[in-house]
Parts: C-alpha cells; structure tokens; sequence
C-alpha cells in the first residue's frame, strides 16, 4: 500500500496570533511556524501502519512557498520516504489545495490519503472532504482509530452519540482526529539522514492546476479587549451599579 | 545507568557549535568559507532559530560587513540606521536631558532584533553548508577516557517523566564528538558553567560579574514613533546605589524596541527587577508612546558585565568559549553583537589553520577586541561606589582613553545582597497607578510564549530546600522570589509548613537565578529539546 500525506506549514501552536494592523491577515514575519499538529498526527499514523506491515511507502506533500519544505523535512525525518513540494507563493485555499492533491493522489496511484481533520491557522476542515469528492472515493473523517483488512479501512470517529465504527474500501480518504496517537520524537541522527531525501518540487501548473481563489478575504480583525472590572463590597453596592447600568430594573 | 550510556548513539563532526546565537554562526560562517571540507554542526535548545535569542540591540556593522560583505543589499528582517542618541536622567516625574556618553554614539550603526538576524544568518549559514539543528540541546560536556580533553557534548533525552522514568515515546538523546568543541551559549551558559569550573579558566581573573535585561516589542498607534531614535536613560525608577537603566529603540511599521537593565551586583534584596521595568514604562515621558499599543513579545536574559579583568581563558583541551559565554560584552557601549561576530570568526580563522583549541587564547588577547574591552575596563566597576561616582570616574576614564595605571575589581554579584533587616534602598512602586500591559510576570510570561511540557523533570535544580525555608527566608526573605522575572520561584504556605515551590514551566532560560542566589544552590540546566520561550523579533 502506498500512503499519501499533505502537510501545512502553520503558525505554531504556542504563538500568540496576533492581527496585521491594517485587518490584512494575521502577522508570520518573524513568528514560529510549524507542521500542523493534526497534520503530524497524520505523518505518525502512516508510519505506525508502515512499521506495521500494511504499507510500502509514504509520501508526503505540502503547498506553498520554498520555507514548507522545513515542515516536509521534519516528516521526512519522522520517517516518511520522499516528499512533494508545490512550490507557489499564491494564497491556497482548500479547494486549489485538493485540486492538488487529487493530480498527486492519481498519478502517485497511492491507496489511502491521509490529512489533518483541519489546519489550525484556518480551521477550514475542507480539504479531506472535496478531495473525495474530487476522486469519487469514500472518506471517513476525524479518525481517533484506524485498522486495515483487505481492502478495508476501518476508523473509529468520536460522535456526540458515542463512537462510530465507518468501514471505507481503498483507496479513501481518511482525516485524522486529535486522540488517534502521539506523534514521535524526532532523532538528531534521522534529521541529518532526511536532509539527503528527495523532495520533488513541482509548480501548481506541472499539475494542471489553476489556484482560483473562490473565497476572498474581506478583512481579520482582533476580539474586542475585555474592559476592566470593578470590585465591589457588599450586595447592596452590587444592585445599585447594577442598576445605575440599567441591568437591573429599579 | 553507564549500560545505556553505552548504548548512545554517536555522531561525528570536525567542529560542533553549541548555541546559534552571533558567535555560534559567525563561527560557523566562517569556518565554512576558509575550509569548505569541514563537517560543522550548530546545535540550539530553541525550537527554532532566534526564539531564545534576546538583546536591544543596537549591532556595530564593522565584523559583520567582513564577514558578509553583501549583507546591507540583503539585509536581516529589522535592519533601522540610527539617526539620533539621546541620553537623560529621569527623576519620578521629570527628565533632565544629558550630553550622550561618547561610546555610546550610535552613528553608522542599526537598530536590530538580534533574534531575527540569528534566524537571518542560520540562513546564509545553512546556504554555505553548515548543518543546523534547532530543538536539540546540549546537556552535558562529554570528555575522553583520560577525562582530561573535551570531545563533545550529550543531547538530553526526550520524554522523560517528572520522576525521572521514562514515557512512552522516550527518546535517549545522542551523543555529539567532535575535534572541536566551540562553546557559544551566551551569558551564563550551563556547558560552558561546567567547563569553566572543571578548567578553572577563571582561576586567573576577577569573578564574572552580571546584569539581568528585561525587553518588550510593543506595535504602538501609527504616527508616534521615529524610526532611528535611540533613547537610554539612568535614575529613576531605581535608587542611586543600583547600577542600569532603560533603552528605548524606536524601529520601522510604528513598533518600538524597549527594556530596562539592571547590574546584578544590586543590593537590596527586596528590589525587583521587573518591578523597575514596569514603572519605568509608566513614566509621564514614556506612557504617551506606548499607551493603546499591543506588546508583540516579551522576555528576560542574563547579561554578562565583568569585561575584560573577569574574562575567562578562552581555551581549554578540545574546546573554546566565543561571544558572551566568554563574557566579551562592551558595557559602555552596551553592545556585544559586535564582539560575539567577531570573536566568532577569529574561532573560525583559528581553528581553519589547525583543529585544535591550542594558542585561542592568547590570539583573541592579543586582537583589538581585547583593546577595546581593556580601554573601558574601570568603567562598570566605577559605579560600586554609586551612580554619581560611577558617571564621574566614567568620565575621566573616557577622556583618558582608558590609559590611568589602575583596573578596577569586580566581586560576585550573588555575595552582593545585604540582609533582609537592613535599611531598604530601593524606591517603593505605586503598582496602582499603572495602566500598561502586562500587570504582573504572570501575564508577561504569556507575552513569552514559553512552553515547556509540564511532565517533565524540573530543569531549574535547587541543592538544598531546606536552606530556603530557612536560613534565606531570615537573611534576604526569598529574594528569588522577586528577581525572577517569569516568577519561577514562589515560596507557598501548606498546612503550616511553608516550602520553595518552582513554576519551571514559567522559565524563560534568563539564568538570572543561578546566578543571583545568594546561596549558589540553584543549577540552571537544560531542559527538554525545543522548551522554553518563544521570542518573535526581540
């Protein structure tokens, strides 16, 4: 079986996100970028079914501009075969990015795809699901467990009911949830052996594929700041600015 | 335990470089263009390149124009000419405008984030072949079998519990040889700590004496802020006796560069670093640039003071000491960008002529950075006696160009601290009346983003915590409970019994601990790989 991961290089986790002052984005100048943590729990799980001897090889892909391939590098450190790297600097937007990943999917011939149920930068939740629209395969998405037999994947997805069991034939899509593992560590001397694995850089026309963006981005701005509080002594003060807000009816 | 030790991985390099802050890559940049065969390797605790790097930092051009002479075409991502020094006294409510100390004109030279440009040279590093790798840090120095030559250092281990018993996903950290070992951790580092012991490379020399810096980057309304001001001011809101101030650095995109720094041989244990930053920024002349702006960041970092009478031999077998984990900041200037680029490359030239640590020493004393330090060696320690002794023997020093036939001593910082029941110094803070963020170290740590993974074993080693309860609580009533800028340190009441309870996830790597501590009991020592803060742009 060959497996396919996508990737997105995000701003990590720890970092405060803090809104461009004219409402135009959010500020990465100077910010930690990481892999997207779903997205490593993907990485993970491809290695744990190829340490378990359901899979031959795993490839892993990313879109964006020429830093992504610092993220690609840590999977490839992790343990991930080779790499793509989609090289452009436009604003990719989930439909673009399966668009991409269905040209990759098809011609890489690979069995199972598997991505983060969402990046955390833009929460989209997105690209999983076109993609399978997009190949006209199944998919099962937010898997905190995943099997294989035959032909089948089987995935365990939390539900507000419970669990759910889904059975999917290959080739499918699968998005993974946050409990499905814990991904590794990276070692010092597989960082070093990554660096002399291929990445395959292609542009998004090599693909045939055009980055339309069907949604634009009207502006971003911050939560308001809460305002400071007042302290008060008694329940009688508490009433009276209660009601001197009008909170409060007389 | 010496089975697993066995059982290490080890990799090879010709030179390893430990810390990629100026000194590390200028070593490694250099290194690379004089003897491109070479295998360099730059390891850094930080997650990334820059995360825990921190300084004003107002950089000198001169080593880095020799050392990438293209550099002012492609330039580091904050890169500000100065175009104007002031320098003023502050008293609670006013500011007395001075001449600008003579070394601390800033002509020709930038305003730049000293993070941002480490993150920029790991790049021009990577170009010419150096191998970096953030998130993996050094542990412990590693000997041969004679015990008597370094031949690399240990990585830490990953995923080990608060206990001390390995978790799932355990990773055994890997061992590092190589010819050279170059120790390039900034102040106070914790291989270079080890090393400098062990060699007794201060054995000769005064002890190293210290500052604590404190530093945001504020995003302040558009229209306030000139870019190229340099601004520093002394006084208020500290006491005579201590020795610091404040700086101000006004950068492009309306965002402001400002901290406050505070020599650590201060006196009274009841005054609070931090505490002093916060007023400072509260003052009638500094609130209206920064009041309805946004701290991007935020963070602390020891500082090395003692200049060229506390400089360590720079050698030992197999390895060396470059930038300020050899203690070569310029205090007057308060600059030491410059001296860590170039002790850098004269490592590099050094070691491209023959791999040994042999002969460093001697090379770097004779070399201008040497001349430099010598010239303004009398003018930190002038200020023991004070503020206003400090700036008049700072004057006559500078007008003598250092040439008056004595040297000043420096003495530990740590013995510095008078007890608990004396006179208190330091001014006491109306807290009330200020309306900046953050309100306390708590909320500034957040400004931090520093992580570390709470299950883990505490990194910040406390000898014996009994002394603390004791003996420190009577003579300086805790003090590393107020000169911790991240308020690692608290000292909790339970059922009666109070006890030393360490916040070690708080930490921001400063060391002002480990060297402050009146006792000598607390080891700053690595945690895991990637923790600690992480600094956008400081």
């Amino acid at each position: 079986m060959k497996i396919l991961v996508c990737i997105k290089r995000v701003v990590d986790y720890n970092v405060r996100i803090r809104v461009k002052p004219d409402g135009g984005g959010v500020v990465t100048d100077g910010v930690k970028m990481s892999m997207n943590p779903f997205d490593e729990i993907a990485v993970e799980e491809a290695l744990r079914i190829k340490e378990a001897g359901n899979a031959d090889e795993i490839i892993v892909v990313s879109i964006g501009a020429k830093q992504v391939q610092e993220q690609l590098r840590t999977a490839l450190a992790m343990g991930a075969d080779r790499g793509i790297h989609v090289e452009t600097t436009e604003n990719i937007q989930p439909l673009t990015a399966s668009r991409m990943l269905l040209n990759i999917a098809q011609s890489e011939g690979v069995d199972l795809v598997l991505l983060g149920k969402q990046a955390i930068d833009d929460d989209n939740n997105q690209t999983g699901q076109m993609l399978a629209a997009l190949w006209d395969r199944p998919q099962a998405t937010f898997a905190s467990g995943l099997s294989f037999d035959g032909g089948k994947a089987t995935t365990i997805r939390e539900v507000d009911a419970g669990l759910e069991v889904l059975e999917v034939d290959l080739p499918a899509v699968v998005t993974v949830d946050l409990r499905l593992n814990e991904p590794r560590y990276v070692k010092l001397p597989d960082m070093m052996k990554a660096k002399k694995k291929t990445i395959d850089v292609k542009t998004l026309a090599d693909l045939g594929v055009e980055a339309a963006p069907g949604v634009s981005s009207l502006g971003v701005r911050p939560p308001e700041g809460r305002q400071a509080g007042k302290k008060v002594e008694t329940v009688e003060e508490l009433v009276k600015e209660l009601q001197a807000r009008g909170l409060v009816n007389d | 335990m010496s089975e697993a030790a066995e059982q290490r991985d080890v990799i090879e390099f010709d030179v390893l470089i430990v810390g990629a802050g100026p000194a590390g890559l200028a070593t490694a940049i250099r290194l690379k263009q004089l003897q491109d065969d070479l295998n360099v390797c730059v390891i850094d605790k930080a997650s990334t390149i820059g995360a825990q790097i921190l300084s004003g930092a107002v950089m000198e051009p001169g080593p880095l124009d020799e050392l990438l002479p293209g550099w002012r075409d492609n330039p580091p991502p904050i890169c500000q000419p100065v175009v104007k020094d002031q320098f003023s006294l502050l008293t609670e409510t006013g500011r007395y405008w001075m001449p600008n100390p003579p070394q601390m004109n800033n002509h020709g030279n930038f305003i730049i984030s000293l993070g941002a440009t480490c993150a920029w040279l790991a790049e021009q590093a990577e170009e010419a072949g150096v191998e970096i790798y953030p998130g993996f840090s050094a542990a412990a120095p590693l000997f041969d079998e004679t015990g008597e030559k370094v031949i690399g250092v240990s990585i830490g281990d990953m995923g080990i519990d608060k206990a001390g018993n390995p978790k799932d996903g355990f990773m055994q950290g890997v061992d590092i040889h190589a010819q050279v070992t170059v120790l390039a951790e900034g102040c106070r580092g914790s291989v270079s700590k080890t090393l400098i012991k062990k060699y007794e490379l201060d054995k000769a020399v005064d002890p190293q004496t210290y500052g604590i810096g404190i530093k945001e980057l504020w995003q302040v309304p558009a229209g306030r802020v000139t870019p190229g001001v340099v601004q520093h001011t002394i006084g208020w809101p500290m006491d005579t006796s201590t020795y610091g101030g404040s700086f101000l650095y006004q950068l492009d995109e309306d965002r402001i560069a400002l901290g406050f720094v505070v020599g650590l041989d201060y006196k009274d244990p009841q005054f609070e670093p931090f505490e002093a930053f916060q007023q400072f920024k509260n003052h009638p002349s500094v609130k209206p640039l920064l009041e309805g702006g946004t701290i991007i960041s935020s963070g602390a970092r020891a500082i090395v003071e003692g200049g060229i009478q506390s400089l360590p031999r720079l050698e030992m077998p197999g390895a060396l000491l470059v930038g300020d984990a050899g203690g070569k900041l310029n205090v007057p200037k308060i600059k030491g960008t410059h001296m860590a680029l170039r002790s850098g490359m004269m490592a590099a030239e050094h070691l491209a002529k023959e791999l040994t640590s042999t002969g460093f020493d001697q090379e770097w004393r004779g070399s201008a950075s040497a001349d430099e330090l010598h010239k303004v060696r009398n003018i930190r320690p002038g200020f023991h006696r004070g503020m206003w002794m400090g700036l008049i023997n700072g004057a006559l020093e500078t007008v003598t160009l250092g040439k008056l036939p004595w040297t000043l001593h420096n003495h530990n910082d740590h013995d510095a601290l008078r007890k608990i029941n004396e006179p208190r110094l330091s001014p006491e803070y109306d807290a009330s009346a200020r309306t900046l963020e953050p309100r306390d170290r708590l909320a500034s740590v957040y400004f931090a983003a520093t992580e570390h993974d709470e299950d883990q074993p505490v990194h910040l080693k406390v000898a014996d915590t009994n002394i603390c309860v004791t003996q420190c609580k009577e003579e300086y009533d805790n003090p590393c409970t107020r000169f911790c800028p991240a308020n690692v340190y608290e000292m909790v009441e339970e059922e009666g019994q109070t006890r030393l309870q360490i916040n070690a996830a708080n930490c921001v790597h400063c060391k002002t601990c480990d060297i402050k501590d009146p006792y000598q009991i607390i080891n700053w020592t690595t945690p895991e790989g990637g923790a600690g803060p992480n600094y956008v742009n400081l």
